[in-house]
């Protein structure tokens, strides 16, 4: 039949696919696609939120029917014959659906169990997983007992319990720390290099989309660009450069300012510097008239992928700029030197896990104080004590001069909370949610119409505000969530990964708000899984296991990392060195112990 | 306090929101109720409108065809057979054909006649033996009526005492009567304790009940915004279903409805009570859901609804005194057919505010160990 | 018959390998939710007690207010006869305004009333006894009237056999009750317990669990896998069909060593029909689970199409031949109906075969296109 080896392991031609919204919308999720997965590579669908991705990756799963169009996966057609790929391939769902009743171990059994694994590979699987996933010690927790990164490394290994011919991950490494990212990698590669395998996955993180054979950039259901990822690279040669903010400028206001000049097309603070991508044929930036790019240095750099994609993205979204500057109607009066939050020893313990171990640090008014950790190092724990949510085992903490927990009411007036995951009223309209955190903090009357007006302006929320927000694209859903916590006008602003599967038009976006807050007096806390995020970053912790590592400004945590080879250390270098390091020093520690 | 007051107007506002934004919820809470009521109104009825019956009539004499005319002429029974041989009387009660046989010895007549007493013998059914019984007191009144005709006809001495029948509230004793007031706080009960125990399950699993909490919202505030509209459309379900009991089934409202709405705020109040609490113990929706049904179960049963109190055992007895289903089926009864007024209520509405009072309590300390 | 060839073989041990994985997952997760385990088993035993020691439709121990209006002999051998009765707790009174007034505050359930010419009526012949009573509950309201006739007719035959000169009236009917001579209401009301349970069990918790998988996403990943649609089903059904036979042992146990009803039809065939009724809820929990893909909902529904109707209009507790044309055709949709009249059958009258053979037949039936439409349901496919 068919099955003789196929030329291609997911051939898809002219693939359509449009949905209908409650709202009478018609969504065109793929419009007229083409793909081509090789055997033997990994292929990356990158592209923003609503690109198509998750659409394209369930149709080849067999759980989707395409409109119109064809597609063949492992030489079957999909559409006619799902549960014959199914049988074949490995899937990873965006939301992997653990059980949450189960254990760790019961959750990988079973998917071992319904694919057939011998009790022989499991014993040669299980400790690879085990160890990929740092989930060893946890294997008889309930999986709904694990954080949020756990889970998602757990589904992954149920997914990887067999090695098909063919993986379909949906946005595998959302919310996994970069550590699990390099592990997890490692063993994708080796199973494609080692293995024969092929990968088809989609990922908002580009650095490792530059890892992949093949790239396709999907925008709002279009393909923008296939090929190598240096390639897409390519497309920023001669235009990358990286600048030095002048003396007494952070990174992050000369990165918002070239990212308001129509001649740059993109920049990031990287590294103290900000790499920027310019526009084609622009004029000579140094002829530049009182531009932002006019009197930089510009140094240029070899384009990464990011580059790339971003010219292909800003080209596709037309002229119009990287949103997000925005101002508040009462700039906080910012005394830099007063204290906003103080944390001393803070301890808290589920039974005997400390899950926060003698945590301090202090953050000043205006600063952004970014907590860096792997997953289940603590971070939203200490969060949610910051926030009075939860009580605190020992130790002392203070929020504007006093702990949240025992104050009057009124205090949690002067702070805004943007959790982890999506907590708005999903049933109620974007104006309806403002409507309703603008009365729960007080606000009525005119005040209260103006600061909603405000939010919608801002956030550029105004065309969908009769849009149930359950409904909103995701990043339309983080701007929300931000909207509602910043309606008070707050003096702090906590804020628990709020990027975590934003794409990098929605995180340019983002940062350049938390910018503008800083600047105008609000202190920010935030936690990330984006290493480079933290760059933004006055001050940086980093956490593991319950305690901070290391401290200080970005800059200072970078010199922590080794050397590499050809490059400038990254932040990511530098925390992955930070928390092997630790670890390494606390497993000697328990053999120094043992032995004793 | 102004503050705390328009705080809680805003969660009751988007409560309401929340829950009747949807179409689809929207039919879901207004619709079962009038569905229910319908159905319970037909259907939940001890009166009997058909009996079948079999007839072995072994004397066929005119004084046995005098009284079974009668049984036919009724309305309710109706002769689905005529047995010659007693060897078929079996198959129609157990096949279940009929309901009844009655048998009509040989000498019916002839012992009438002497003023001796004739038997007539009823055999039922008795695997409902509810049903068999109603059965049976409708055929002692037919046979009644038929011995006062006979005597007065034959001049005979009669049984001297007729007995009279009176009813107050509801002359012709229909159960639908009895019944469908009763479900005023019957289906109100369902639905106000899921949706209270619901809507704050859902905030804790879908992450917004933390939103809440670090608003200057305190405790206190968020549970009485979460009373408000559950009371507020458990108080509309019990106007649909009002309403149905009066435009459809026609049944007379004798109280006041200042009254009835009264002890049914009380009574509301008492359920979100239990939701609350129910919701501080359950941890995601489905076990708040649960739960619900596992109490309200218990509550339906012991609450007088379908079997009588005072036919329990005292310990059950004493264990619907904590149902406030009880006292709202009776106040709701007595105050839609009696037209009771709140002094003779009295004795209703004291426990149930106990009951609001324990249970709300009892939730306000499990929201706040909780969050510990 | 030749034996299967080598691959289908290998194939069928592969599909119960999965079907086994499966079970185990869904006996784990039964085990640990407390909310599976309180409408599993804590429900089913609340209703068991409830139903075998609480509740009765029997009217016993009526409280009455006697209205003696005139203490002539007569009157007060009369009243002295609801003093006899087992059904009545009588409190005497000589006017009836007290009396009334404990029927207004429900301290009494009727008024039987003497009036002062009781004796100079009956002499002549046209005695009257006036019994008053509360129709809010209208049940218990004629159960009483009913009573109070007996306890009449009871002292009209005292007075005969003392040659009293009143007669015991010409026609005496004399009731007997088949299958249940003492008439005890646990008779009926055990059978309608087991219904209940069983749909409890079969449809509520099904069509919960499944709607679960759709809510929490669990399914996306394992429709990815070898594993079949009639494998999902399989799995999903098999661990509540053993829940719901279990659920049935408990309520028979029960019932023959706590309420001692009887059992007199054949056992094999009790298991039987359970078995094809339990197959039948367990279908309708999977179709509606499927279709709302909504726990919620879920809930909603079944509550409405199979829990309430099991107790309104199976004719468990309420006659269905008393109610109006419509409301009884819609009976005829309800497999509870056919359950209800196998298990009255069953437990009291015997093996019937001309009741349980057409029973049965609609209850296959039903299994049958129940769970082709569930099978139909469950695609694996999202949206």
């Amino acid at each position: 039949m068919t099955d003789s080896q196929p030329d291609a392991a997911v051939l898809g031609r002219q693939i359509r696919k449009t949905f209908h919204r409650d709202t009478g919308e018609i969504v065109h999720a793929l419009d007229g696609v083409s793909l081509e997965a090789r055997p033997g590579t990994i292929t990356a669908l990158v592209g923003p939120d609503g690109a198509g991705k998750t659409t394209l990756i369930r149709m080849a799963a067999g759980l989707m029917r395409a409109d119109e169009g064809e597609l063949r996966v492992l030489g079957i057609d999909v559409a006619a014959h799902p549960q014959r790929v199914q049988s074949r391939i490995g899937y990873m769902p965006q939301r992997f659906g653990l059980y949450e009743d189960l254990t760790t171990q019961e959750n990988l059994d079973l998917y071992a169990d319904l694919h057939g694994i011998t009790a022989a590979q499991r014993q040669e699987r299980y400790p690879r997983l085990m160890e990929m996933t740092a989930l060893g010690p946890f294997v008889d927790r309930l999986a709904g007992r694990l954080s949020g990164g756990m889970k998602q490394k757990l589904g992954l290994a149920c997914t990887l319990v067999r090695w098909p011919e063919l993986l379909l991950l949906d946005e595998p490494t959302v919310g996994v720390d970069p550590l699990s990212r390099r592990e997890l990698w490692e063993i994708i590669e080796q199973l494609v290099h080692g293995q024969g395998l092929t990968v088809l996955l989609s990922t908002s993180y580009l650095d490792e989309a530059q890892r992949c054979g093949n790239v396709i950039v999907l925008h709002q259901g279009k393909v923008l660009a296939r090929g190598g990822p240096q390639e897409v690279s390519a497309l920023a040669q001669g235009r990358a450069f990286l600048a030095e903010p002048g003396a007494g400028q952070k990174a992050r206001g000369l990165q918002a300012r070239l990212l308001d000049d129509p001649n740059v097309i993109d920049a990031v603070p990287q590294g103290g510097l900000v790499r920027l991508v310019k526009k084609n044929g622009a004029q000579d930036p140094r002829q530049a008239g009182e531009d932002a790019l006019a009197g930089l240095i510009l140094t240029p750099a070899e384009p990464i992928f990011e580059d790339g994609f971003m010219v292909l993205l800003r080209r596709a979204v037309g002229e119009q700029g990287i949103g997000g500057s925005m101002t508040l109607d009462r700039p906080v009066v910012a005394d830099a030197s007063e204290m906003v939050v103080t944390v001393r020893d803070l301890t808290r313990l589920f039974g005997s896990f400390a899950a926060v171990d003698h945590v301090s640090f202090d953050v000043h008014r205006g600063e952004i104080f970014g907590l860096l950790g792997p997953n289940g190092a603590g971070k939203t724990t200490t969060f949610r004590m910051l926030c009075g949510l939860l009580a605190a085992t020992g130790g002392m903490l203070q929020v504007a001069g006093v702990d949240l927990r025992h104050a009057r009411a009124s205090a949690r007036q002067r702070i805004g909370y943007v959790a982890q995951k999506f907590s708005l009223y999903g049933q109620l309209s974007v104006v309806e949610n403002l409507d309703f955190f603008a009365s729960a903090y007080g606000l009525r009357g005119g005040r209260k119409r103006r600061r909603i007006d405000w939010a919608l302006e801002q956030f550029e929320l105004g065309a969908l505000r009769r849009l149930p927000s359950g409904q909103l694209p995701g990043g339309f859903k983080q701007r929300l969530a931000m909207a509602a916590a910043l309606l008070h006008e707050p003096e702090t602003l906590f804020l628990d990964e709020p990027t975590s599967g934003a794409d990098p038009l929605a995180r340019r976006e983002f940062w350049r708000r938390i910018t503008a807050l800083a600047e105008q007096g609000v202190t920010v806390i935030i936690t990330t899984h984006f290493m480079e995020e933290a760059e933004y970053c006055d001050h940086v912790a980093v956490m593991d296991a319950g305690r901070i590592l290391a401290q200080g400004t970005p800059a200072e945590i970078r010199r922590r990392a080794q050397p590499q080879a050809g490059r400038e250390p990254t932040m990511e270098d530098a925390f992955v060195a930070i928390v092997e390091q630790a670890r390494g020093a606390a497993s000697a520690d328990v053999k120094a112990g043992g032995a004793a | 306090m102004f503050e705390a007051l328009l705080r809680i107007l805003a969660l009751t506002r988007k409560e309401l929101l929340a829950t009747l934004k949807d179409p689809r919820s929207r039919v879901s809470l207004l619709l079962p109720p009038i569905i229910q009521c319908l159905i319970f109104g037909y259907a939940a009825t001890y009166d009997l409108s058909d009996v079948p019956y079999a007839v072995l009539d072994q004397d066929r004499s005119p004084a046995s065809h005098e009284l079974l005319a009668r049984l036919d002429g009724s309305g309710v029974f109706h002769r689905v057979a005529n047995l010659d041989r007693a060897q078929d009387l079996p198959t129609y009660i157990n096949q279940r054909r009929a309901l009844l046989v009655i048998q009509v010895g040989q000498d019916f007549q002839r012992r009438l006649q002497l003023g001796q007493a004739a038997p007539l013998q009823v055999i039922a059914d008795g695997r409902n033996s509810n049903t068999a019984s109603v059965a049976a007191s409708y055929i002692a009144a037919v046979v009644e009526a038929f011995n006062a005709d006979w005597n007065l006809a034959h001049n005979q001495a009669g049984p001297s005492i007729r007995v009279v029948g009176r009813s107050w509230y509801n002359p012709n004793l229909e159960t639908r009567w009895a019944m469908i007031p009763s479900l005023v706080g019957t289906l109100t009960m369902l639905q106000t304790l899921l949706l209270t125990a619901m809507s704050v399950a859902r905030e804790r699993e879908q992450g917004t009940f933390d939103q809440l909490l670090v608003t200057p919202f305190r405790p206190v505030e968020i549970m009485i915004g979460k009373t408000l509209p559950s009371m507020l459309i458990g108080e509309i379900q019990a106007t649909n279903v009002l309403l149905v009991a009066q435009l459809w089934f026609r049944i007379p409202f004798a109280g006041s409805f200042v009254t009835l709405y009264a002890g049914l705020s009380l009574f509301l109040l008492a359920a979100v009570g239990i939701g609350l609490f129910l919701s501080a113990i359950a941890a995601t929706m489905q076990q708040a859901m649960l739960f619900s049904f596992v109490v309200m179960m218990p509550c339906m049963l012991l609450s007088g609804l379908t079997t009588p109190i005072s036919s329990m055992p005292k310990a059950l007895q004493d264990a619907t005194l904590a149902n406030p289903l009880r006292y709202a089926i009776e106040i709701a009864q007595r105050v839609y057919l009696e037209g009771a007024g709140l002094g003779r209520l009295f004795p209703d509405l004291w426990p149930m505010a106990i009951i609001a009072v324990v249970t709300l309590s009892a939730a306000a300390w499990m929201f706040r160990h909780r969050l510990q | 018959m030749t034996a299967p060839d080598q691959p289908t073989r290998r194939r069928l041990r592969a599909k119960a390998r999965r079907v086994w994985a499966l079970i185990r997952k869904e006996w784990r997760q039964m085990v640990r939710d407390p909310s599976s385990i309180a409408i599993g088993v804590v429900l089913p035993v609340i209703l068991i007690l409830l139903y075998g020691y609480g509740l009765s439709l029997d009217v016993k121990n009526v409280k009455v207010a006697v209205v003696l209006e005139s203490p002539s002999p007569q009157a007060t051998e009369l009243a002295a006869g609801f003093q006899l009765s087992p059904y009545f707790e009588p409190r005497f009174f000589n006017s009836m305004p007290p009396a009334q007034e404990l029927l207004l505050q429900r301290n009494v359930d009727g008024i039987v009333r003497i009036r002062s010419d009781f004796a100079r009526h009956q002499s002549i012949g046209d005695a009257q006894l006036q019994i008053v009573v509360n129709g809010t509950d209208a049940n218990r309201a004629r159960i009483i009237q009913g009573y109070a006739q007996g306890a009449v007719a009871q002292w009209g035959a005292r007075l005969g056999a003392q040659g009293a000169g009143v007669s015991a009236g010409p026609v005496v009917v004399q009731n007997r009750l088949w299958f249940n001579e003492a008439n005890d209401s646990h008779y009926f009301l055990v059978p309608g317990l087991i219904v209940l349970v069983m749909t409890l069990i079969g449809a509520f918790l099904t069509a919960m669990v499944m709607a679960r998988e759709w809510e929490r996403g669990t399914f996306e990943a394992l429709f990815v896998t070898p594993v079949r649609s009639d494998e999902i089903l399989l799995g999903k059904t098999i661990p509540y069909f053993v829940q719901g036979m279990v659920g049935l042992g408990l309520c028979l146990l029960a019932g023959k060593f706590l309420f001692h009803v009887p059992f007199r039809g054949s056992m094999w065939l009790l298991g039987a029909s359970s078995m094809l009724y339990l197959v039948v809820a367990l279908a309708i929990g999977l179709l509606i689970s499927s279709l709302t893909r909504s726990q919620f909902v879920a809930s909603q529904i079944t509550l409405l199409v199979t829990f309430l109707p099991a107790v309104m209009l199976s004719g468990f507790l309420f006659d269905l031949r008393s109610m109006p044309a419509a409301v009884r055709l819609i009976t005829y949709l309800l497999p509870a109906r056919y359950y209800v009249a196998l298990l009255q059958t069953l437990f009291l009258a015997g093996d019937v075969w001309g009741v349980v053979v057409p029973n049965l037949l609609v209850l296959g039936g039903m299994a049958a296109a129940l769970l082709f439409l569930a099978r139909l349901s469950t695609t694996k496919k999202l949206a």
